[in-house]
């Protein structure tokens, strides 16, 4: 017959407000910490980073120094390798592992970069493509179908063959051949956006267009774009890899990892270390660039719908 | 249906024309002395520089040009490779069923194996099959191709001598290119185990060139195919006491590849990019190779006119799979 | 015999101290009887029918003391003799027509699947067949729907659709999911309509699943009341609805909004459905009764023969009326 009375009330222990309510970025970061291959790929890329930044106090030797009475030696765990060349010297007797490190170096180079340089033209022409629909973005959304018309590496081979090769040129034409998809996703993004409330209420307060774009609009498709980049960087470290793997990137001595490549095809049957390492390394940054890129985007895109 | 494909023709048409412009635009864009660049030559004398201007129409203002150009693709001259005098589109034509074999083989091998590996880790998510689809998956993409030829090369045809290193078939036979595809062609000589030659050859080329596009299709197969397993009509299937076979395969695959399809359109455009990689660490005789070698020597008609013929070929397969799509995806169809 | 026998049917999403969603219970159905079962969301209803079917999925398990169609223990069968069954002598017609159908092959086709399938009709008479069904279900212009997709059906054609499939394979019983709740009320009674002369025409049993209480004054003969996954009361139509003997049933009874009219609020009872931690030892509605005794809260009381129908109550209501 008694139903169950609540207990006299007690005063609750003052409660960390923190806990109850963390910061977006504290939400982020357990977000993205929850998926671990994500964690991994950012932990390895901190590693790359570290090795970018400090690479002439990090790596062993001076890249373009040759050891005459050394050249291909093995790596250290096999017969024939030393301590003093731990991953092997190429067929001129140079380090293999300070050359990695040192095209570590380039490769976020040319990585960030390209992203840079096509990411913020990209941004602008999806903002205006997607707030002038009429006229000039239909031309814009053209122009973008003619460049995704081509595969990247073959517009970039195309462009790297007007421009000759170097490193600039491959940052310029990675940067071009990445700009359609930036501008595609600002755009859609900008749309979905430009139907909201928000937006409405911004141009009744009577924001300018410049404000509109800037400060409300674009803050909130950051997002995709963030997740975009990402991966754009990694295709950036393959593109450049496969440039120079075809001699039109970067060219040697400079070590940068597809020209190392290039050089060791003659190799491979004396000196596998040559062959397999550069790429190896290309492959676990790229990975470990994807993973990150995997958890940003679940970490991100539940938060996005949730806001919606 | 027929306005359908009417109407995907029309899109067609103005990227046509695009494409026509970025690659006029292409070679202008040269630095240096524009009859020196077309004619492959250094410092050519005046008289004949004057010439060489007005037969080229290089003195006319740029949009005539830019009409000659089409005009003259319309009647089929696309100019000649400054190495070898041929024209360009004869070169094509010869090169291009080595790249056709070989990207077909690929594809073949990626979707055959990523349909599969995709279907059977979503029957068995979370199993340590599934896991490892993924895994591989997400390597197969996340690796530089050309290096991963070599590997392969170091391993199976160095190493274990199971596969030649490169090239098409053994220089011993002699066959005759009566399609251009070498496993026809062989079948079709009397030379003995020329076939089986051929296709050695093929083998390491298409796992190579197809390994991204299987790492796509089997990650897209799985998350759709996902999907589609949790959708009413499956649970309308197993009620009606359909075979779990017919369930999975008529009722769940048959849905499920449609945006498994989409994606393999889009590969042909990695797959052509790959082939210029896959052919130049094979020595697979293609256009890939053709357009690369071009490039190094400057043989400028050849990579003008030779973009231009494969982003044409890129746009015609994305043309068919849309129309593919819209075969599958009835709604798509009934759209207007 | 009954066409269709459970007895103490459990059905559990986890290992085997997971709380049941369907919890010890017992339902007869007779050669073309028409039964309801009523209960709201979550009381079990459609899960039930999902295990006769063998729809339930790991990590769900199934364990009965009997689980028996027309003379068969539907337990004991393999996956392949199930479905020999299923489709065929039982079918099921489930909420929602527009996602129920696929939709990459006509409807004609996924009619004669059934067809092909069970009654082993192929080509012209398989088709000949499936266009018969059409009729039969009332479809305008049949002929021309055989090939036409789902998405070019409306909601009630979609849901013709899918009774023709169900009736194709010729079922002794036939299971319909909530059929109506999805679909217009104009619908709503020209398919349940439907579904009653079809179930006349051929003798079919038919089991509806259904939270609106009009619908069963109107087409059923018994009703089984569901709560919290258990069968609380099961009687005969206009007597369980003039004198409940559960509380469960009255207060579903009250809740109508027809019964409260001039009220300033619907009539309700005071808290929600039992969840996964706060299960009763005793009866399940116990927390929530407004006649509960002492002993209610200790014990679970068996569904037992009362005056007018079956209930699991200690202190059953309205039991003077003979």
């Amino acid at each position: 017959m008694t139903s169950p009375i609540p207990n006299s009330v007690t005063p609750a222990s003052p409660v960390d407000q923190s806990l109850l309510y963390p910061s977006p970025y504290k939400e982020f970061w357990q977000a993205f910490a929850r998926n671990k291959g994500a964690v991994m790929g950012l932990a390895f890329m901190c590693l790359v980073v570290f090795c970018a930044l400090f690479a002439p106090w990090v790596a062993p030797h001076d890249p373009s120094e040759q050891y005459r009475d050394f050249l291909l030696t093995p790596p250290v765990w096999l017969e024939g390798g030393s301590w003093q060349f731990i991953l092997g010297t190429d067929e001129l007797g140079r380090d293999l592992l300070s050359r990695l490190i040192q095209g570590a170096r380039l490769s976020l180079l040319i990585g960030l970069s390209s992203v840079v340089m096509s990411l913020i033209p990209g941004i602008l022409l999806g903002l205006l493509a997607g707030f002038f629909p009429q006229l000039l973005g239909p031309s814009i959304m053209r122009l973008m179908d003619v460049m995704l018309a081509l595969p990247s590496l073959l517009l970039a081979v195309a462009i790297v063959a007007i421009l000759g090769p170097g490193l600039i040129n491959t940052v310029i034409a990675i940067a071009i051949v990445s700009l359609p998809s930036y501008v595609r996703l600002t755009r859609a993004a900008v749309m979905g956006e430009l139907n909201r409330d928000y937006v409405t209420a911004a141009r009744l307060a009577g924001a300018g267009l410049p404000r509109l774009m800037f400060v409300t609009v674009l803050p909130n498709c950051m997002a995709p774009l963030i997740v975009q980049a990402t991966l754009s960087f990694s295709s950036a470290i393959l593109d450049a890899a496969a440039l120079g793997f075809l001699g039109l990137g970067v060219q040697p001595p400079t070590p940068e990892w597809g020209t190392m490549l290039a050089s060791a095809r003659d190799y491979i049957e004396r000196a596998w270390w040559v062959v397999s390492l550069p790429g190896l390394t290309i492959l676990l940054s790229v990975l470990a660039i994807n993973l990150m890129g995997d958890g940003l985007r679940d970490a991100l895109d539940p938060k996005l719908k949730n806001a919606a | 249906m027929l306005s359908f494909i009417a109407r995907r023709l029309g899109l067609l048409i103005p990227t046509f024309f695009g494409i026509t412009l970025l690659t006029f635009a292409l070679i202008r864009l040269i630095p240096g002395d524009p009859v020196e660049v077309m004619m492959g030559e250094r410092r050519v004398d005046p008289e004949m520089h004057a010439q060489a201007m007005e037969r080229l129409g290089l003195n006319k203002p740029l949009p005539a040009q830019y009409l000659d150009y089409v005009g003259k693709l319309a009647q089929g001259d696309l100019g000649e490779s400054l190495r070898t005098r041929e024209s360009v589109w004869h070169e094509f034509l010869t090169l291009f069923p080595a790249t056709l074999e070989l990207a077909f083989a690929a594809l073949l091998f990626a979707g055959i194996v990523g349909l599969l590996a995709g279907v059977i880790a979503a029957l068995k998510r979370g199993s340590l099959f599934d896991h490892g689809v993924m895994g591989i998956s997400l390597a197969g993409y996340s690796m530089p191709i050309f290096w991963w030829g070599l590997i392969l090369i170091m391993f199976f045809s160095v190493s274990l001598g199971w596969t030649p290193v490169s090239g098409r078939i053994d220089l011993l036979y002699d066959i005759e290119p009566k399609t251009g595809f070498m496993l026809i062609d062989t079948l079709l000589s009397d030379e003995e185990g020329a076939f089986k030659d051929a296709l050695m050859h093929l083998i390491l080329p298409a796992i190579v060139l197809g390994t991204i596009p299987l790492a796509v299709i089997a990650r897209m197969t799985r998350s759709s195919m996902l999907e589609v397993l949790r959708e009413d009509y499956i649970r309308t299937a197993r009620a009606k006491g359909l075979s779990p076979a017919r369930v999975v395969f008529v009722h769940g695959l048959r849905n499920a590849l449609i945006p498994v399809l989409t994606v393999f359109g889009l590969q042909v455009g990695t797959l052509l990019a790959g082939a210029v990689l896959t052919e130049t660490i094979f020595s697979w005789p293609g256009i890939g190779k053709w357009l690369i070698e071009a490039i190094g020597a400057r043989d400028y008609p050849v990579v003008q006119n030779g973009i231009l013929l494969i982003a044409c070929l890129v746009i015609l397969v994305n043309f068919v799979v849309d129309i593919l799509y819209g075969l599958a995806n009835p709604r798509i169809r009934h759209q207007r | 015999m009954s066409l269709l026998q459970i007895n103490n049917l459990n059905v559990r999403f986890g290992d085997a101290n997971a709380v049941p969603v369907v919890d010890g219970l017992d339902l007869t159905v007779e050669a073309g009887e028409i039964l309801a079962i009523v209960g709201e969301s979550g009381s079990g209803k459609s899960v039930t029918m999902m295990a006769l079917m063998g729809l339930i999925d790991a990590p769900g398990r199934i364990t009965a003391d009997a689980l028996t169609f027309d003379g068969t223990d539907m337990l004991k069968l393999s996956g392949r003799q199930r479905r020999k069954v299923v489709g065929k002598d039982i079918a099921m017609v489930f909420q929602d027509p527009m996602t129920a159908l696929n939709p990459s092959y006509t409807v004609g086709y996924q009619i004669e699947e059934v067809l092909r399938q069970h009654l082993g009709l192929k080509g012209k008479a398989a088709r000949q067949r499936a266009l018969e069904l059409l009729k039969k279900v009332e479809i305008p212009a049949a002929e021309s729907r055989l090939d036409a997709y789902p998405h070019q059906l409306s909601g009630g054609m979609s849901q013709r659709v899918a009774i023709a499939m169900a009736i194709a394979g010729e079922p002794k019983l036939l299971i319909a999911d909530e059929p109506t709740t999805a679909l217009d009320v104009t619908i709503q009674a020209q398919i349940m309509e439907l579904l009653v002369n079809l179930q006349k025409e051929r003798n079919m049993a038919l089991i509806l699943i259904t939270h609106d209480l009009a619908v069963v004054a109107e087409t059923a003969r018994r009703v089984c009341v569901m709560y919290a996954g258990q069968a609380v009361e099961v009687g005969q139509v206009p007597e369980l609805f003039d004198v409940p003997a559960h509380p469960y049933s009255e207060a579903l009874l009250a809740a109508i909004p027809e019964h409260s009219i001039g009220a300033e609020r619907l009539a309700t009872l005071p808290g929600i459905v039992p969840g996964r931690y706060d299960r009763p030892a005793g009866c399940l509605l116990s927390p929530r009764c407004p006649y509960v005794q002492d002993n209610c809260r200790h014990q679970r009381p068996p569904l037992d023969p009362q005056a007018n129908s079956l209930a699991r109550c200690f202190y059953p209501l309205n039991q003077e009326v003979a």
